[in-house]
């Protein structure tokens, strides 16, 4: 089934495919220029869309550049009979998308209807306005030849030189004002009211970051086409968001992954010409997307997931080894009770464990070394007698804070104890420390790490 | 003695209303300078629109302010904010020292980036609120407290004369609440001065030293002692406020004992 089709799709013989991928080829070079220069734009600028919250916007932006498009080229057809000058159409697609955010802004300003609602009004009336001026073009004696229709679905194979050098040189200006206004637009992004208070001009760094989304918008008409250039601003962003959180370095990898999806789409639909290049480039970003979601090294899903896994195993080993102690606390003979011998079922009252956790801690506990068996009983290891103490420790630790602290304490419990330094300020942990101390007297706790490593030693020894 | 010292912040007439809606209504207070200053009143009361029609962010309908007689864009340098905690999404992707140095982008000036210099200032800030070590800690993974001291510390790092704070007590941890309070008597030692928004009756009195009861209109401003009475705070709160008895029997407290 699928191997015809593939043949179908694949017209080019090797030595050609190897043309394509070499860049061989003039106008495949050109197209690659372009279209790999706008998918990384589109990374870049749609890192301040994504962090202003603007993402909408940009869907706004890109059909409302419809109209202009048709308007430019009729401007055009009057004067030369050709209407075909991509500077110019694009320009006039830039010119009209501007109107478009004014009117939202003027509607948002006057009607007291929410941004959604005037984005899509908007959305709606240019795009409609837009497709009623191509239709009237196309029935134009030259018209049909054209092609305005290439700005809605894309068609980066029709790209001429002349395109991409205008791409190229218009993405160069937009990564300069990026750079130029970089820290000015972080702190827009973060904060408009302190950037206004410090007297940052905000509406004239609001308006810079829209220039920056419609220039990214209007040069991406032509690769990948006004229905589709919006996923390059917003998804790269979103996808580099699972994988860092430094602002620099998320501008970094959005523009990687949008040049990698760009490269890649163009060099699929050379390969197989009946793919169309646009829709490809999207493809692969989405791909991108969700291998970042799953992936991604700061808050990928498959991370959380184990993060939680480890978290719930060092949390029953944690409840086992402090039901150990409480049983050796109570029931331990010997001069040094941690050496006591205790089963299963000595355990199984102290907590309430779901059926088959307690033996799988224990099993657990047998694996790491923290306890050892002989003839059906147990007996904690050196290693073992050390973290018991320690986990009991942090655990009279957290219990006294959420005594001690109960206004503030519930939001700021971090269980996993270990981190109980990192979490709590040193201020905190002096009194709770001191508050243990004393109960320790009555009760004979372990209190300080200092006496866990004396105790540890002789129950090695 | 209060005849000696200068106005830092003067708000004369100042109207502002939120669509139809009045939320200041001729609004009068001098803030001297020197001094601890909380504004108080209840939720509606229009406290955080005073800083923000002070500071120039949202539009006034009427009205004057001006910080030490000049308009604010001569003396923007001066003058530091503090904004409330929500009203910022914490998960921007940015450590704490990058939020402080954001304090420092006005002295940096355009096109120039922040450099070693800006972090080191911004290390000490960070210092001088508890959190050194977490200089380096994504926002988002900071505690409600430390995020507010985050907010502290940009405003530190400005080294301004004025502190104009919107609730940075509310809801924040013990350790917190001391770094604050620590952080206000410095500056009162240092000469500066602060105008704080404050929630709590009960703790106005440990932290300021004078109050401005607001309720759309001024109804009281002054020394703590004088106007912290229950006839104003009748006034302020419509004599609904649970915690007015409270507050008052403790005001009461204090007289009885004074």
């Amino acid at each position: 089934m699928i191997t015809p089709l593939l043949g179908d799709l694949l017209l080019l013989e090797w030595s050609q495919l190897m043309r394509i991928v070499r860049l061989e080829d003039y106008n495949t070079r050109m197209v690659f220029l372009g279209t790999a220069t706008f998918s990384s734009l589109g990374g870049m600028v749609g890192t301040f869309l994504l962090l202003r919250k603007r993402s909408l916007m940009s869907d706004t932006i890109s059909h409302a550049t419809l109209p202009g498009v048709g308007i430019a080229f009729l401007f055009l057809y009057g004067f030369t009979e050709v209407g075909k000058s991509l500077p110019l159409l694009l320009l006039g697609a830039g010119i009209s998308s501007l109107l478009g955010v004014g009117l939202i802004q003027f509607v948002r300003r006057w009607s007291r209807l929410k941004d959604d609602v005037a984005m899509a009004i908007v959305l709606s009336f240019f795009f409609g306005v837009g497709i009623t001026l191509l239709t009237l073009i196309q029935q134009l004696p030259t018209g049909n030849a054209a092609g305005l229709e290439q700005f809605i679905y894309g068609k980066a194979s029709a790209m001429t030189a002349g395109d991409a050098t205008f791409i190229f040189i218009a993405a160069l200006l937009t990564t300069l004002v990026c750079g130029l206004f970089y820290k000015e637009l972080a702190l827009l992004c973060f904060d408009r009211d302190f950037a206004k208070a410090k007297g940052l001009p905000t509406e004239l760094l609001d308006f810079i970051l829209l220039l920056l989304i419609t220039v990214t918008t209007v040069i991406g008409l032509q690769a990948i086409g006004l229905l589709l250039v919006v996923a390059m601003l917003i998804i790269p962003a979103a996808a580099a968001r699972f994988w860092t959180h430094d602002l620099s370095k998320m501008m970094w990898v959005a523009m990687g992954i949008g040049l990698i999806s760009g490269m890649g789409g163009v060099f699929l639909s050379a390969a197989f010409p009946r793919l169309p290049a646009g829709a490809v480039i999207v493809l692969m970003a989405s791909l991108f997307f969700l291998i970042s979601m799953v992936f991604g090294t700061y808050r990928g899903l498959l991370l959380g997931w184990l993060k939680h896994h480890r978290l719930s195993q060092r949390i029953r080993l944690q409840h086992l080894l402090r039901a150990i102690y409480e049983w050796l606390e109570k029931h331990g003979q010997c001069g040094d009770i941690l050496d006591d011998e205790f089963g299963i079922h000595d355990i199984r009252p102290f907590r309430a464990w779901d059926s088959g956790i307690l033996e799988l801690s224990f099993r657990k506990a047998l694996k790491d070394g923290l306890i050892e068996t002989s003839k059906n009983k147990f007996r904690l290891t050196g290693n073992g007698a050390r973290e018991a103490l320690k986990t009991v420790r942090h655990h009279r630790l957290w219990e006294l804070f959420l005594i001690r602290y109960a206004d503030t304490a519930p939001g700021r419990v971090d269980r996993d104890a270990d981190a109980i330094e990192h979490v709590l300020e040193p201020e905190i942990i002096e009194d709770l420390e001191k508050a243990l101390e004393l109960e320790s007297q009555a009760k004979r706790i372990p209190t300080s790490p200092h006496f866990i490593e004396t105790i540890s030693r002789s129950a090695n020894g | 003695m209060s005849s000696d010292q200068q106005v830092s912040l003067s708000v004369k007439d100042l109207n502002v209303a939120y669509r139809q809606q009045m939320i200041l209504w001729d609004v009068s207070v001098d803030f001297l300078e020197h001094s601890l200053f909380a504004i108080v009143g209840p939720n509606g009361a229009g406290k955080s629109t005073l800083l923000k029609a002070a500071l120039g962010l949202i539009p006034k309908i009427s009205g004057s302010v001006t910080f030490w007689g000049k308009p604010l864009s001569e003396v923007r340098q001066r003058v530091a904010y503090v904004p409330q905690r929500e009203s910022v999404d914490w998960d921007f992707p940015i450590d704490a020292c990058g939020v402080v140095a954001m304090g420092l982008f006005h002295q940096l000036g355009w096109f120039k980036p922040v450099g070693k210099k800006e972090r080191t200032k911004a290390e000490e800030a960070l210092d001088r609120v508890g959190l050194f070590d977490y200089r380096k800690r994504q926002i988002s993974e900071l505690s409600g407290g430390q995020q507010q001291r985050v907010f502290l510390a940009r405003a530190l790092v400005q080294n301004a004369d004025l502190y104009l704070m919107d609730e940075p007590f509310a809801s924040v941890d013990a350790a917190t609440e001391q770094a604050i309070v620590n952080v206000l008597h410095d500056m009162k030692s240092e000469g500066k001065s602060v105008v704080c928004i404050h929630h709590d009756l009960e703790t106005v009195r440990d932290f300021f030293d004078r109050i401005v009861l607001l309720n759309m209109k001024v109804v009281a401003a002054g020394e703590m002692d004088e106007v912290l009475t229950h006839d104003h705070l009748a006034k302020t709160y419509g004599g609904k406020h649970h915690l007015l008895d409270r507050v008052t029997r403790k005001i009461r407290g204090n007289e009885i004992v004074l």
